[in-house]
């Protein structure tokens, strides 16, 4: 599916990454790449650290420990204006779009553009209808975000997100509360703008079936280590329990379904 | 005992977190003049913040000054004609709408209209990660969302004042002569004798100019820094209008007691 290029470095390349939220360590020592061209899911349960990681290859936090590397630039060593100019390589569509609420459609995946090239107005305008063609929104470009559904803001964002021909796009959680309709759109899109664009993405879900119907790889990120690794065929052969309870999605497992307490019979009929 | 330690430590921490925050919103300050070069030289970011907070303001601005002006009016009349020096009228309402009124009421009205609507703006914004969408794609939010918004409430805070002064001068004008039937020619000539550009106007300009940038920065600041949940941007909200208030009223008296001490 992918065009995979295993000569070149990976685009993303993380190792052993730790980062703590003061006290709590939510990554304890991460090893994951990105090869070029590959759609990469990060899966895991809610609050396992995998929106943390997708942070962590923004830029938006600092690892605490390990290295996270992106395109060959160490992120750790980057001053404000080098991030900056590699985030403009970058898309990255945020859970619930994150649309700029005071700007219609048009103006919200024209803004990019705007503030980072000097394109005349003609050629934005082009530039912004051939993105909103590509997610099938061309039609609502004079709409404000307000008048949108949930799956079609996201469908902007994604346009947005794309609108600079990024080298590598990340997306949090880009199928949470979605309808199916508009969950088999945004994956097809995923898929399909990642190869049109000849770009990189990764992904932080925990939609298993639809996430491994178009990936190249998974990672199972559990308590803030990296659990399980394959792509989607191994994953759904997986014997490895974690990975068994997640794709079939059970209630108990290596994830326990109770909360750690004592024994019931210590705690009902009044302790006695 | 243990309730008085208590009370102590609570005191104790309200004033430590009151220092941190002061630290807080001076190094923001520190950022957003940094990054105003580059959101200045795009101008039309910062005149549209103008139009929202000034322009969207001035109905609010314009008919409290004529009531303040029509109460200045009646109070101002009353009290001189007990010395009979109604004639001063003029005088009486000019002065204390140039050097306080002006300046204060209409930095009160300009926190609850316009500080407390840009801290729902930006605390929204950040709640919603509209900041950090900005902030991915390049796009630094200080240059582009609080440096502008700063500006404008910077900005709009001395011609508000003005146009507040200006109205409320209307208005004990329309009491005074229109109504009471002090004479006209006294009114504004005596207006015009006692009023000084530079110790009146000029003061009661600094005055405003002082207050736009302690409201301005204020809503800015809370908004940046609230809570991103629903309950963070509410009172985010109160903190700004309430802070702000304080703020203009200390540093009006800080200010009246370095400014006016009598030629």
């Amino acid at each position: 599916m992918a065009i995979e290029s295993p000569e070149l470095p990976p685009l993303v390349s993380l190792s052993g990454v730790r980062f703590a939220y003061g006290e709590r360590e939510v990554l304890r020592g991460i090893d994951l790449s990105v090869h070029r061209g590959q759609v990469v899911a990060i899966m895991g349960g809610s609050g396992c650290g995998k929106t943390t990681l997708l942070r962590l290859i923004g830029g938006q936090l600092k690892a605490s420990g390990g290295t996270v590397e992106v395109a060959g630039h160490d992120l750790a060593g980057l001053g404000n204006a080098d991030l900056y100019a590699l985030r403009r390589r970058m898309g990255m569509l945020f859970q619930f779009g994150a649309l700029f609420t005071d700007m219609s459609v048009f103006d919200n995946v024209a803004f990019p553009l705007r503030e980072h090239t000097d394109l005349p107005a003609g050629m934005v305008r082009d530039l912004v209808l051939m993105k909103l063609q590509a997610v099938g929104l061309r039609g609502a470009a004079t709409l404000m975000p307000s008048e949108l559904s949930g799956g079609m803001a996201r469908r902007v964002a994604l346009a947005r997100a794309v609108a600079l021909d990024p080298m590598l796009i990340l997306y949090d959680e880009p199928f949470a509360g979605l309808d199916p309709i508009s969950l088999g759109i945004i994956g097809q899109l995923i898929r399909r703008l990642n190869d049109a664009l000849g770009a990189s993405s990764v992904m932080v879900t925990h939609d298993v079936h639809e996430s491994l119907g178009i990936v190249d790889y998974v990672y199972f990120v559990s308590e803030g280590r990296i659990v399980a690794r394959g792509t989607p065929d191994e994953i759904r052969a997986s014997a490895d329990p974690f990975v068994h309870q997640f794709v079939n999605a059970e209630a108990d497992g290596p994830v326990p379904f109770h909360y750690p307490a004592p024994a019931i019979a210590e705690q009902l009929g009044g302790g006695a | 005992m243990s309730g008085l330690a208590n009370f102590l430590r609570r005191i104790g921490a309200m004033a430590v977190d009151g220092v941190w925050r002061l630290g807080f919103a001076t190094r923001f300050l520190g950022l957003v003049l940094l990054y105003s070069g580059q959101s200045l030289r795009r101008l039309p970011l910062t005149i549209r913040e103008i139009y929202f907070s000034g322009a969207l303001s001035l109905l609010i601005i314009l008919v409290s000054g004529l009531f303040v002006g029509l109460v200045l009016g009646l109070q101002g009349y009353d009290i001189l004609q007990r010395f009979g020096s109604s004639d001063a009228l003029g005088t009486m309402v000019a002065l204390s709408l140039l050097r306080e009124l002006g300046p204060v009421v209409a930095a009160l009205l300009f926190a609850s209209r316009a500080g407390s609507a840009v801290t729902a703006e930006i605390g929204l914004m950040k709640t919603t990660e509209q900041l950090k969408a900005m902030d991915m794609m390049a796009v630094n939010p200080i240059a582009r969302v609080v440096a502008p918004r700063f500006w404008g409430g910077v900005i709009s805070m001395p011609l508000l004042a003005a146009m507040f002064s200006a109205m409320g001068i209307f208005g004990g004008w329309l009491i005074g002569v229109v109504f009471i039937g002090v004479d006209d020619g006294a009114f504004w000539s005596q207006m015009q004798a006692a009023v000084d550009v530079r110790y009146d106007v000029m003061n009661g300009v600094i005055k405003s100019f002082v207050f736009g940038v302690a409201v301005s920065l204020i809503a800015v600041f809370e908004g940046y820094d609230c809570t991103p949940t629903a309950e963070g941007v509410s009172r985010a909200i109160t903190r700004t209008v309430v802070s702000s208030a304080l703020a203009i009223l200390a540093l009006d008296f800080v200010l009246t007691s370095f400014m006016f001490r009598g030629q």
